[in-house]
């Protein structure tokens, strides 16, 4: 009875908050004033978004910095939606055969410390991402592997030239981590200066960060974009726990957590509060995975990695864990509502995707035995992160031993999770993800290939990198749907290099009174604040 | 024993009293009261009600932890998804958790973890004490101030908090958590054992091993450790207690036993959180469990301390 009312009463709110919050958005007067508080779980290493990939630091400091282009913050979700930034005018399109970007920019923009910016900021900014020098790090140097050079032929223009044609150039250019750094920075203070210092030109200026307990920004008002922000500043709230943050937008110290809760969070919030909160929900451009580790056997054998992928119910799983755990959807490789991304048909013909579980399970202890390895025995590694990891961890284990193998799991804090993961390579088989920001699917499959940076399972897979060769400089999209589909059937199914649980789903249930921010399909994007505002 | 003794007596006309023999029948019958089992049992009751409250418990304890496959036939780590979070009823007597597994089928199975961890760490934690306790009191002199003084370091730090630090070190895991519960456990019993022994030290039986050229090893083992045990008891019950609730507690805060073990922290740390509200009994029944537990043994440390201190006894 009180399950059939929650559902009600979630999918009232949900509807409600969709329906009303569409329409608010282009019906309601947004209103100037007020501080957003909104809560943070976890920390930010430092305040570098060209080193960083966290979405604790992009919730703290992006509202500092400006981007050259971005997602449009009113249509997030479309994943070919892009809006200048500092740039004017529309997205330029490619000319010389795709393989050349003009940008324009707007004129009279201003960074904190009231120093002009210019194209050259912008091309330092993009030189210090995609070519940095020996010993700088760049965390997403390999989404510009076409760029061949940037020029910049007066203060206010700059050129990007490419080696080939590729679609994936302009949403690498959007990711927000993109901060455009003041050049004088760089040169006078180094390349390490922004990891513990800001001076962007957002629509917020840094007030303060008690390490800790709260970061703090005012309004900044030399802002680009007219009229904006709305808001007079935002406090950041570190919250260790998530229930700590449910408590925290509850007792309305804060407005939104903007990572994501589970169902049940949001049901008791909605439960607790009715309309008072807004429920708004998004498929999630981030991927659970299973990295099977070949270099220790026997997960060297394609018959023991493919038992693996064959032992789990990705329907079911579907079915149940999206009421507790922030999972929902069945897909590949390429984020699932993308046009690239497999239909359910195409699924269900790769290892693992099959309809009947029982055929699937007996095919795997078939290939266990031929293997040599009945009844495998394994550790299974996790990272000490409740939400989706043990959640989805002790759901794979289930469905292994449904399988017959014996699986112990080995929790670890995140620090010597990643140390195991990345560094010792000490484990049988580790969960792993793929969270990107702007939805790029060519950018994105990266992680499956062996010689990607991120990707540890130790293997080399020369017809995989031939095939992603061809997908890159394919520039037919049917073509590159083909290709990503060969992709697709030797990463996951053939070889089964990694495999696939289930594509994360967003739920951010927030005070109705936080206007004009939108979910998007990653917790990486939209967080500018410069659209929001509250109606208090 | 049943027994009698029959004398033939002579009366002579003098009227003296001659005994000349006296048989002594081979079975003696024993005069002291008679103690049945049930009346141990009800002595225990009216003397020790509470220690005999925390043995019934502890019993319980062990009889689930023994028997576990035989009380229940559902693997406790079985997810029945469909299930998930149901509420207590006919089907699953005390509910299911959000993986749809039985909680008392996995209240049964985490007493078995729960025993084998504390168990584990209060024996071997409670033995190296005793060891090294007896040792330390017996050799004096710099053995016993560098032993003394590691052993104050160590006791410096709160016991959970020594524990975190070992098991963050070492890593969670099952073997892992009892290396960082047995650690501190170890000098806590030395200190105490070491009072006690410093007195039998002094006492002439010692000096006449020594002088019989008795080992070290012999007189610390046969004659020493021995004259310990009462203080050495009351620590390892006392232990018991402590090491369930540090299991727990490390469990809870995902440094201990991990998923899909049936583990009385682990199964509060899976749900106190998000179905506090909505499903309270996913938390409800462990924390009752863990509580009990606690509380059983504590009453029967309590218990045995008072029956083997000999100034508590006789008050």
């Amino acid at each position: 009875m009180s399950n059939t009312y929650t559902k009600f009463a979630v999918s009232l709110a949900v509807g409600a908050g969709l329906a009303l919050g569409v329409s608010a958005a282009n019906a309601e007067t947004p209103k100037s004033g007020g501080i957003l508080e909104f809560v943070v779980p976890g920390k930010a290493p430092s305040y570098d978004g060209h080193i960083e990939t966290t979405y604790a630091m992009i919730h703290r400091v992006r509202p500092f910095y400006s981007l050259l282009i971005r997602v449009n913050p009113d249509n997030p979700s479309d994943p070919s939606d892009f809006v200048c930034d500092l740039c004017a005018g529309a997205v330029p399109a490619a000319t010389e055969n795709g393989t050349k970007y003009t940008f324009k920019l707007q004129s009279g923009v201003k960074f904190h410390d009231g120093t002009p910016l210019t194209s050259a900021d912008v091309k330092a900014t993009f030189d210090k991402i995609i070519f940095p020098p020996a010993g700088v790090a760049s965390a997403r140097k390999s989404f510009f592997k076409a760029v061949k050079s940037i020029t910049t032929p007066d203060a206010s223009t700059i050129v990007f030239k490419l080696s080939f044609p590729t679609g994936s150039f302009i949403p690498a250019l959007a990711t927000p981590f993109n901060f455009v750094y003041s050049k004088a920075d760089l040169d006078a203070h180094g390349y390490s200066w922004h990891k513990m210092n800001i001076n962007g030109s957002g629509a917020f200026k840094f007030v303060q960060h008690q390490k800790g307990a709260f970061l703090e920004g005012v309004k900044n008002p030399d802002y680009h974009l007219a009229g904006r922000p709305y808001l007079d500043g935002y406090k950041a709230i570190t919250s260790a726990k998530m229930a700590l943050s449910i408590q925290a937008i509850r007792g309305n110290r804060a407005a939104a957590e903007f990572r994501g809760f589970p169902p049940k969070a949001r049901d008791d919030l909605v439960k607790a509060l009715g309309n008072k909160i807004t429920v708004q929900e998004s498929d999630w451009n981030c991927v659970l995975l299973g990295t099977p580790n070949h270099k220790i056997k026997p997960f060297d054998d394609t018959r023991v990695r493919q038992a693996l992928t064959l032992g789990i119910d990705r329907w079911s799983g579907s079915k149940y864990l999206s009421k507790i755990a922030i999972v929902k959807t069945v897909g590949g490789v390429v984020f699932p509502s993308h046009s690239l991304a497999a239909t359910k048909k195409e699924l269900m013909t790769l290892k693992g995707y099959g309809a009947d579980i029982k055929a699937s399970r007996a095919e795997a202890n078939k290939l266990l035995k031929e293997a040599g390895v009945p009844g495998l025995a394994f550790t299974f590694h996790n990272r000490g992160v409740d939400q989706p990891y043990k959640i989805v961890g002790t759901w794979m284990i289930d469905q292994w031993k449904k399988t017959g193998m014996k699986v112990k799991q080995q929790v670890n804090p995140t620090p010597v999770f990643y140390d195991t993961l990345r560094k010792k390579k000490s484990f049988d088989v580790s969960v792993d993800f793929n969270c990107q920001s702007v939805i790029n699917p060519i950018a994105d499959i990266t992680k499956f290939l062996g010689s990607a940076g991120n990707n540890y399972g130790s293997y080399e897979d020369k017809p995989l990198e031939d095939i992603y060769n061809n997908i890159l400089k394919s520039g037919d999209v049917a073509e590159q749907r083909r290709l990503i589909r060969q992709y697709e059937k030797r990463a996951l199914s053939d070889e089964a290099r990694m495999m696939i649980s289930l594509w994360w789903y967003k739920i951010n249930p927030h005070r109705s009174y936080m206007k004009g921010w939108k979910i998007a399909p990653s917790h990486y994007l939209n967080q500018h604040l410069d659209n929001v505002w509250l109606d208090k | 024993m049943r027994g009698s003794i029959r004398a033939f007596v002579t009366v002579e006309d003098t009227g003296m009293v001659t005994v000349s023999e006296i048989q002594v029948e081979e079975q003696f019958e024993d005069l002291s009261p008679k103690t049945t089992f049930m009346g141990m049992i009800s002595l225990m009751l009216r003397k020790q009600p509470l220690g005999s409250f925390g043995a019934v418990i502890v019993i319980a304890m062990v009889f689930m932890a023994v028997f576990a496959e035989i009380l229940t036939s559902i693997d406790p780590e079985d997810n029945n998804l469909e299930y998930m979070l149901t509420a207590p009823g006919e089907m699953f007597f005390l509910g299911t958790d959000q993986f749809g597994r039985d909680l008392l089928t996995r209240i049964i199975y985490g007493a078995r973890t729960a025993l084998f961890v504390g168990f584990t760490c209060a024996i071997i934690g409670s033995s190296l004490g005793l060891v090294l306790g007896v040792a330390s009191a017996y050799f004096g002199g710099m053995f016993d101030l560098i032993i003394q003084r590691v052993v104050d370091v160590i006791m410096a730090f709160p016991l959970i908090i020594l524990a975190l630090a070992v098991v963050a070190t070492l890593g969670p895991g099952v073997e892992n958590v009892i290396i960082a519960i047995t650690i501190p456990f170890i000098p806590q019993c030395a200190r105490v054992v070491r009072s006690n022994a410093l007195a039998i030290r002094e006492i002439p039986y010692i000096d006449a091993a020594r002088a019989l050229g008795f080992s070290h090893v012999r007189i610390i083992m046969r004659h020493m450790v021995p004259n310990v045990m009462a203080p050495f008891l009351i620590m390892l019950t006392s232990f018991l207690g402590q090491a369930i609730l540090l299991e727990a507690s490390l469990s809870y805060l995902g440094m201990g036993v991990q998923e899909p073990t049936a583990a009385w922290g682990l199964m509060l740390q899976g749900g106190a959180e998000e179905y506090a509200e909505s499903a309270p009994w996913v938390a409800v029944w462990p924390g009752i469990a863990i509580s009990l537990a606690v509380f059983g043994f504590n009453l029967f440390g309590d218990a045995v301390r008072d029956t083997l201190d000999p100034k508590l006894r006789s008050q």
